[in-house]
């Protein structure tokens, strides 16, 4: 028989394809059915979100935090306030702290409910999809009770958080809670020990401890791969410290391994969301250092010095002294940081929002080369992509 | 959090001072957060030594980023986030650049390097000298100019439309209904008394 010589062929996928979780567009270099190269274009989606922060106030760049990552919005803004918080040294109430560690983790289980559905959905499984839209919604619903927005929210301001949350919301998170994990066990019946979703996912994009960590890997996708970093115990902010949890840690580092660990998160997010409602103390929520945060409005109805203060906060802003910070939190996708340079004025001179997405993305080919095509698929789902903050 | 270091930082600070030798130009711990300044033309040996380095092994790029300030020369600072997950640490290291200056890649030893270096040569029009595959990375195709300096404007230099006409996305100079509302916030007051008071010695100059 004689040889045949195939030329390899370049495909294109995307911006408008289903599984490409919103606007990435990759270029395929095949050879028959399996990958020789993938080149991701990204920025279809870039606002210049930086560019825009280095021309607003403290205040106003903490919007912007929603619009990165709008699966998860307030883990985005923790990373901005505390930055902030860093540079005016100012000190958050305790209660302040509890309500957005509670809603962090919110945020973690509505970003891995929707990063593992789609994913199920990506490689044939439509059900968890439809399922976890319905967990999303009640999710939702409580951030909409304590900020008045289901997705951007602003509800993290730089010494706590806006305003205290309703009285009977703690309760009713508290019922979510208790039926939360039979929602997850049954997320587990459709997928864990499924045939084809085993099939689609094991030994698929798998990224040796090593790699992972030189490729600048975190999160989730780095747990899986077997490192054990969480930032959330190793450099803890807020009320993390006193947070009795557990780091779930993969051992493949394949899609698989991905989607387990991702699902183990949830439930040790479900643990500090209880002891943050058994423990949340009384009190304030919001620091009362003048520097940053705007008087109440009953002192703004009877002092003239309370409505000047208010109307210099909200026009001018606050001038930060000159200094340089990174500050990272744990997103739910992994590691989000912001490198803030302040130059005295009230606007920063220099905001670099680091998102672990970016860094998985460009993996892409790393994890793709020499497998199916149909295995591409399955890899950028397990990433956890979201375009919003890749591009920013 | 207290500016001032503790022993624990201190350590760290004369550990690395150690691992980098001669080519520290200067150092600073901001936040407890420490920064070395390196020659640019060092970089990548710097960076060889803080990855291969047995007992503090940075073994995490986290991400590469630049400043920009016109006034100054050198115009450009990049900085390199570092992270050891061994020892949770974070380093800040920086360098200096001119617009034009070559920068050594440091692909070879950060994987992660590939599209942060990518993205400043895209944003700030840094280049980098060994880097693999250096396009433009977030901008439109065909674009012109580096968003993130400081003397490109915020809104930009060309808007897109579709043209009904043409059938086609056209592009064409910015127009802007509305003039961009930028006020200026530097103390106000500040300046008005500075300005009264030049204004009477000039008065009194007069009389």
């Amino acid at each position: 028989m004689s040889e045949t010589e195939i030329k390899p062929i370049t495909m294109n996928f995307g911006p408008q394809h289903p599984a490409a979780h919103g606007v990435l567009r990759l270029v395929f270099e095949m050879d028959g059915e399996v990958i020789k190269r993938a080149d991701p274009h990204i920025g279809l989606l870039h606002r210049g979100t930086e560019k825009l922060i280095e021309n607003k106030t403290y205040l106003q760049a903490l919007p912007y935090f929603d619009r990165l990552d709008y699966v998860s919005p307030m883990n985005q803004e923790h990373a901005w306030a505390l930055s902030v918080e860093r540079l005016l040294n100012i000190q958050v109430p305790r209660r302040g702290q509890y309500i957005r560690v509670l809603f962090c983790e919110l945020g973690r289980i509505l970003n891995h409910i929707l990063n593992l559905t789609a994913f199920a959905l990506d490689v044939g499984a439509m059900t968890p999809l439809l399922w976890g839209f319905e967990e999303r919604e009640i999710l939702l619903s409580f951030y909409e009770r304590a900020s008045g927005a289901r997705f951007h929210a602003a509800y993290f301001r730089p010494g706590g958080v806006h305003q205290d949350i309703p009285e009977e919301l703690l309760e009713d998170i508290m019922k979510w809670l208790n039926e939360f994990p039979s929602f997850i066990n049954d997320l587990e019946t459709l997928l864990t020990a499924n045939r084809i979703f085993k099939q689609r996912t094991v030994d698929v994009g798998v990224v040796s401890k090593e790699d992972a960590l030189n490729l600048g890997f975190s999160g989730p996708p780095l747990r899986a791969s077997g490192h054990v970093w969480d930032l959330r115990k190793e450099q803890p902010y807020d009320v993390y410290p006193e947070m009795n949890f557990d780091i779930p840690v993969g051992k493949t580092g394949d899609c698989y391994a991905r989607y387990l660990v991702r699902v183990e998160e949830m439930r040790q997010s479900c643990r500090i969301i209880e002891q943050c409602i058994k423990e949340i103390p009384k009190g304030k929520v919001l620091s009362n250092d003048a520097k940053m945060v705007p008087p109440s409005r009953k002192d703004m109805k009877g002092s003239m010095e309370a409505l000047i203060q208010h109307f210099k906060l909200y026009t001018e802003g606050v001038h930060v002294p000159p200094a340089e910070t990174y500050t990272a939190v744990e997103a739910p996708k992994g590691e989000f940081g912001v490198f803030l340079v302040s130059d005295g004025s009230n606007k920063p001179y220099r905001a670099k929002l680091r998102a672990p997405g970016f860094q998985f993305l460009a993996a892409t080919e790393h994890m793709c080369k020499g497998h199916m095509l149909a295995d591409a698929v399955a890899v950028i789902g397990s990433m956890d992509l979201v375009f919003g903050e890749i591009d920013r | 959090m207290e500016n001032s270091p503790n022993e624990e930082t201190s350590n760290f600070c004369s550990i690395i001072k150690n691992i980098i030798g001669k080519d520290v130009i200067d150092s600073k711990i901001d936040f407890e957060q420490f920064q070395v300044t390196v020659p640019a033309k060092q970089i990548y040996e710097v960076l060889t030594s803080l990855h291969s380095n047995s007992s503090f092994c940075f073994d995490q790029l986290i991400d590469i980023t630049a400043i920009d300030f016109p006034d100054l020369s050198p115009r450009f600072e990049i900085v390199y986030l570092l992270l050891s997950t061994s020892t949770n640490k974070r380093l800040i290291v920086k360098i200096k650049v001119d617009e034009g200056e070559l920068v050594r890649s440091c692909e070879n030893i950060y994987k992660s390097a590939n599209w942060s270096e990518r993205e400043i040569w895209d944003m700030f029009g840094i280049f980098f000298s060994g880097h693999p595959d250096l396009r433009r990375l977030l901008t439109d195709y065909g674009f012109e100019g580096h968003p993130l300096r400081k003397d490109f404007p915020l809104t930009g230099r060309v808007q897109v439309k579709y043209d009904v006409d043409q059938n086609r996305v056209v592009y064409e100079p910015v127009k802007l209904i509305q003039e961009y509302r930028d006020f200026d916030f530097l103390s106000p007051w500040e300046t008005s008394f500075g300005e009264i008071e030049k204004n009477e010695d000039s008065e009194s100059d007069q009389s």
